[in-house]
């Protein structure tokens, strides 16, 4: 028996995790797993809140749900990106990526 | 089973950012999102932490994988911060955390105890309602959503593959 309140702290600190390593990561690949956490934590909240407050609807349910599948494409389309720029400048550093031309 | 799962995630989510070898934080991300699909398995969505698994767990961690030994490699030393970068954004997320949780802590929600697993407590997020709601174009149908996925997928796809050939 919980309180569905304390998943709202689990989310945050899933979520303020994903804050910190997005702020002082330095390689474009951990920026990229933070972003994945943050997201997730989303996810966790939608599905929170869609249980709390309308146990018998299903929108923060099927919203969770697309954004699982969206978050699926963007991550695919940024490890793409990264696999050319590391085959460009053999780094992936954000210190090291100054100019965004082809 | 709350609590086991909680102080996995919280750990985990810790671990993720602190660890110095990427691929370590790739493993630490994938426990993160197994305990988060033990999480909706708790709240009575079977179907939700089961797309969790699969799509995350199964798919997303290993394409990290891959991709971090055709990038860098296990290389240690993708974790050189600036101490001054470093302690502002603790700073920072530091002050988010406490902000939310305050709000969380002091909000007079709507009062809802965590059951058992209670799949048939909510006939609604039965697989047999979910299918027809998301094929649906009526009142609450999610048909519209549901294609545009699917053209968002295929746009990937081909996007994935334009941008990472060889040239």
């Amino acid at each position: 028996m919980i309180q569905i309140e304390y998943l709202l702290i689990v989310s945050a600190v899933m979520m303020f995790a994903g804050v910190f390593g997005f702020l002082t990561r330095r390689s474009t690949l951990a920026i990229l797993l933070s972003v994945e956490l943050m997201l997730n934590a989303t996810d966790l909240n939608f599905a929170v809140f869609n249980r709390m407050l309308y146990p018998d609807g299903y929108e923060g349910y099927f919203f969770a749900l697309f954004s699982i599948a969206i978050s699926a494409a963007e991550s695919a389309i940024a490890i793409a990106i990264m696999i050319n720029i590391y085959r460009m400048i053999k780094n992936i550093q954000v210190d090291e990526l100054e100019k965004m031309k082809w | 089973m709350f609590v086991v799962l909680a102080v996995l995630i919280m750990l985990s989510s810790l671990a993720t950012v602190m660890t110095k070898s990427i691929v370590r934080a790739a493993t630490y991300l994938l426990f993160v999102l197994l305990g988060t699909a033990g999480m909706y398995f708790l709240m009575g969505y079977t179907f939700l932490g089961s797309v969790q698994v699969m799509v995350y767990a199964g798919g997303i961690i290993v394409l990290y994988v891959f991709s971090i030994l055709l990038t860098e490699g296990a290389k240690d030393e993708t974790f050189k911060r600036k101490a001054k970068d470093a302690s502002w954004g603790f700073l920072l997320s530091l002050v988010g955390f406490l902000a939310f949780t305050g709000v969380v802590l002091t909000h007079q929600f709507k009062s809802y105890v965590l059951e058992a697993p209670s799949e048939t407590a909510s006939a609604v997020t039965s697989i047999n309602s979910i299918g027809t709601n998301m094929l649906s174009t009526g009142e609450g149908g999610y048909l519209l959503p549901f294609e545009a996925v699917s053209v968002l997928l295929l746009a990937c796809i081909v996007g994935a593959l334009l941008i990472a050939r060889k040239r």
